[in-house]
């Protein structure tokens, strides 16, 4: 950028306050025109609108001014003012501040690429017309098209919120703080702090969090496993040689997948209730999925059981494909070595699935820790335990981190700070697990070992 | 002789065992669906809950269907279903196909971070910012319409990439680099050579981004408040648990409703299972 302004044609030094001159003085009108209209828009965008959410943002606060009514002397009436809300001061200073950084990027462009224009007129050469440029975005720069598209969308719908929800973790926002009736504004690290630090107790959210996190652990470590266990079973059993009517065991179980997750969730909900139909038919009176008794063990239970009948037809179907993969040759060695179909199991079936689906199982592990919808509906995270989790905290018994967010978001005393924070320590947790094994497989390693 | 007799005399035992463990986890995996397909058709008792799984007063018939489509508005929603199903369908699929072509057939600066990021992105439990999502429609005025359930559902699609992108590096490179030297451009080699070699993915695509929409009552219950533009999810959820005795009025008709639902989904597996256990294996045997 420096040894540009430096060193760059006088074109190319005021291309870096008029965009497109550099491409206009040197006859590539097209593209020059269409950075210029770029930098009047951006110019335009920015003294309307989104300059004064920027300006909001750096001076340190998210609106000062309360709405209310005012009396107003000469009309002797009561007028509606139009205070701050702090929400959408945050929301649309993120916008802008996206804004910005990919205005600064295309500016970047504009001015590298009058550079170049530079260079190679120095060298003689002759400049890339507009066809020219086009032709390279259907062959050397074919990424642009097929990746811009897609990215808008991820931008716009994922990245501007992410940064939003990550911002409202530093601030004060919860049910005593919510626009438009209330401002709320930067708090710094208190919402860590609180997360963080004793001094709430044993029911205190410090503690708390701990009992949510290791519960989250544990249930997504059984619920990766009984699946995939019973899935890779149940795969052997029907692949038996002798077994007969395969495809009609198969389809036994895969007709599972064919109904909606939330209403298999729903029903099994309302067959477990107490007043539901499997206490009927035993004539019992359990609380299948309300007991409270032994940090609440029984609903524990229910909801690993109920997610290994969601999720073993999955595991089943891909370990069956993979199972006819596995070279018949291992097994030949194996049986001429006498060995015994144990012995085969952990020595050759075993391994082989488990080096093939490793990545698939960290894939699967994650996705239960953030697994909302089967916690959700079966037990909606309860029961309540007022005893182990502090009514303030307002997490349940078996809630994961996901659904604790989830409530702390919607619930009728909504701590949107606080979900934040959560949602961070979980982004944090599962990113990590993902990007150390994702970049550790050898689907990573070797890309182009297939091609 | 001995030896052989007793050993088929135990793969006998073992067969047997086999079918007794597959039977019992069969009856297992369909006793859910058969009381739900049981209950849709189950005119009276009408109440959600009954005492014996055969009541003496047991009436079967389609009168839950009739109050189905006749009092709610499931055809509606079906309907709004069926259109945000096809609509994100098709964007989602044409994303992930471009992202995941873009990031293993081609080789440009930036792709390994940009496939790091996209994996990083994927990872933030996507309803913790579905309260911003809401605004950014808000503010776009696009709320409450079903243009905006299409943009929510296709627009993070690019993060799923994964298993899509697995399968593109299989493709050996030898015929498009064939077509290459003959001049095709890289739109001609990804319409030409890549899509039709891709079919079995594109279906398992396809069929997964189609039924999405038909699951989800999160986002919807975020984005729309208006009932005349719900989706079958969120309808049969708000059936049985807005108000406090709606589960005993309407257990039977929310059977009723997931059965149609259901049907749609298995009539679009059994004719795509093929595809679809191909496209899970290929996702998998990546490792």
């Amino acid at each position: 950028m420096i040894s540009a302004f430096k060193n760059g044609s006088y074109a190319t030094r005021l291309s870096f306050f008029v965009m497109g001159f550099g491409q206009i003085a040197r006859g590539q009108i097209a593209k020059g025109l269409f950075y210029l209209l770029l930098q009047t828009g951006f110019a335009l965008y920015m003294i309307f609108f989104g300059g004064r959410y920027i300006a909001h943002l750096f001076s340190g606060d998210l609106g000062r001014k309360l709405s209310g009514e005012q009396w107003n002397e000469t009309l002797q009436i009561f007028e509606k003012i139009k205070g701050d809300n702090s929400f959408l001061i945050l929301l649309y200073g993120v916008v802008t501040l996206v804004l910005v950084a990919l205005y600064v990027v295309v500016w970047a462009m504009n001015v590298k690429g009058s550079f170049e224009n530079d260079r190679r007129l120095k060298q003689g050469g002759i400049l890339p017309t507009f066809r020219d440029d086009v032709r390279a975005l259907l062959n050397e720069r074919f990424y642009l098209p097929l990746l811009i598209p897609p990215f808008i969308g991820l931008l716009v719908f994922t990245v501007m919120p992410l940064i939003f929800m990550v911002l409202i973790a530093f601030t004060n926002y919860d049910y005593a703080h919510t626009p438009p009736g209330k401002l709320f504004d930067w708090v710094g690290f208190a919402n860590f702090k609180t997360m963080f630090s004793l001094s709430g107790g044993t029911s205190g959210f410090a503690i708390v969090f701990l009992r949510v996190l290791l519960w989250t652990f544990v249930w997504a470590f059984f619920a990766t496993f009984t699946n995939y266990f019973l899935g890779l079973i149940i795969a052997m059993l029907i692949h038996k040689k002798g077994i007969k009517l395969k495809v009609l065991w198969r389809t036994l179980f895969v007709v599972a997948i064919a109904v909606p997750q939330f209403v298999t969730l729903l029903l099994m909900q309302k067959i477990l209730d107490s007043d539901g139909i499997l206490n009927k038919l035993l004539g019992t009176n359990i609380l299948w999925l309300t007991d409270q008794r032994y940090f609440s063990l029984l609903p524990r239970l229910m909801i690993i059981l109920v997610n290994i009948w969601i999720g073993v037809p999955y595991t089943l179907l891909m370990c069956s494909g993979i199972l006819l993969n596995v070279p018949e040759s291992y097994y030949e060695a194996a049986r001429m070595d006498g060995a015994s179909p144990p012995s085969i199991f952990f020595h050759i079936t075993l391994p082989y699935m488990l080096h093939i689906t490793t990545p698939y199982l960290i894939t699967q592990f994650v996705g239960n820790i953030n697994n909302f919808n089967v916690i959700w509906l079966l037990t909606g995270g309860g029961p309540v335990d007022n005893v182990y989790y502090g009514g303030g905290t307002q997490a349940q018994s078996t809630d994961l981190l996901v659904t604790w967010l989830y409530r702390l978001t919607t619930d009728q005393n909504p701590k949107y700070n606080v979900a934040s924070v959560i949602g961070i320590v979980i982004f944090v947790i599962s990113a990590v697990l993902s990007l150390i094994t994702y970049n550790r497989s050898s689907a990573v390693k070797s890309e182009e070992a297939f091609q | 002789m001995m030896q052989k007799s007793m050993a088929k005399i135990g793969g006998r035992i073992s067969d047997a065992v086999t079918y007794a463990v597959l039977g019992v986890l069969g009856t297992l995996w369909v006793l859910p669906i058969f009381y739900l397909v049981y209950t849709a058709f189950r005119v009276t008792p009408s109440t959600g809950i009954i005492n014996t799984l055969f009541p003496s007063d047991l009436r079967l018939g389609i009168g839950n269907f009739v109050r189905l489509f006749r009092d709610t508005l499931f055809a509606k929603w079906l309907l709004n279903t069926m259109i945000v199903a096809v609509f994100s369908c098709a964007l989602t699929t044409l994303f992930i196909l471009m992202v995941s072509y873009a990031l293993s057939r081609l080789r440009f600066r930036l792709r390994k971070p940009i496939m790091n990021v996209l994996l990083v992105l994927g990872m933030f439990p996507g309803f913790m910012s579905m309260i911003a999502v809401y605004f950014i429609l808000k503010a776009m005025g696009l709320t409450n319409s079903l243009v905006a359930l299409v943009m929510v559902y296709s627009g993070s699609a690019a993060l799923s990439y994964y298993i899509c992108k697995g399968f593109f590096d299989t493709v050996p490179r030898a015929m498009e680099e064939a077509a290459i030297l003959d001049g095709a451009s890289q739109p001609v080699v990804f319409w030409k050579i890549i899509m039709p070699m891709a079919k079995p993915i594109i279906v398992y695509t396809v069929l997964t981004s189609f039924i999405s929409p038909w699951c989800d009552f999160i986002f919807v219950n975020t984005i729309i408040s208006d009932r005349e533009k719900y989706t079958v999810a969120l309808g049969l959820f708000k059936m049985i648990n807005a108000e406090k005795n709606s589960f005993n009025d309407n257990f039977t008709v929310f059977c009723a409703g997931a059965f149609v639902v259901g049907s749609i989904i298995v009539t679009l597996f059994m004719s795509m299972q093929k595809y679809y256990v191909e496209g899970v294996t290929a996702g998998a045997v990546k490792g």
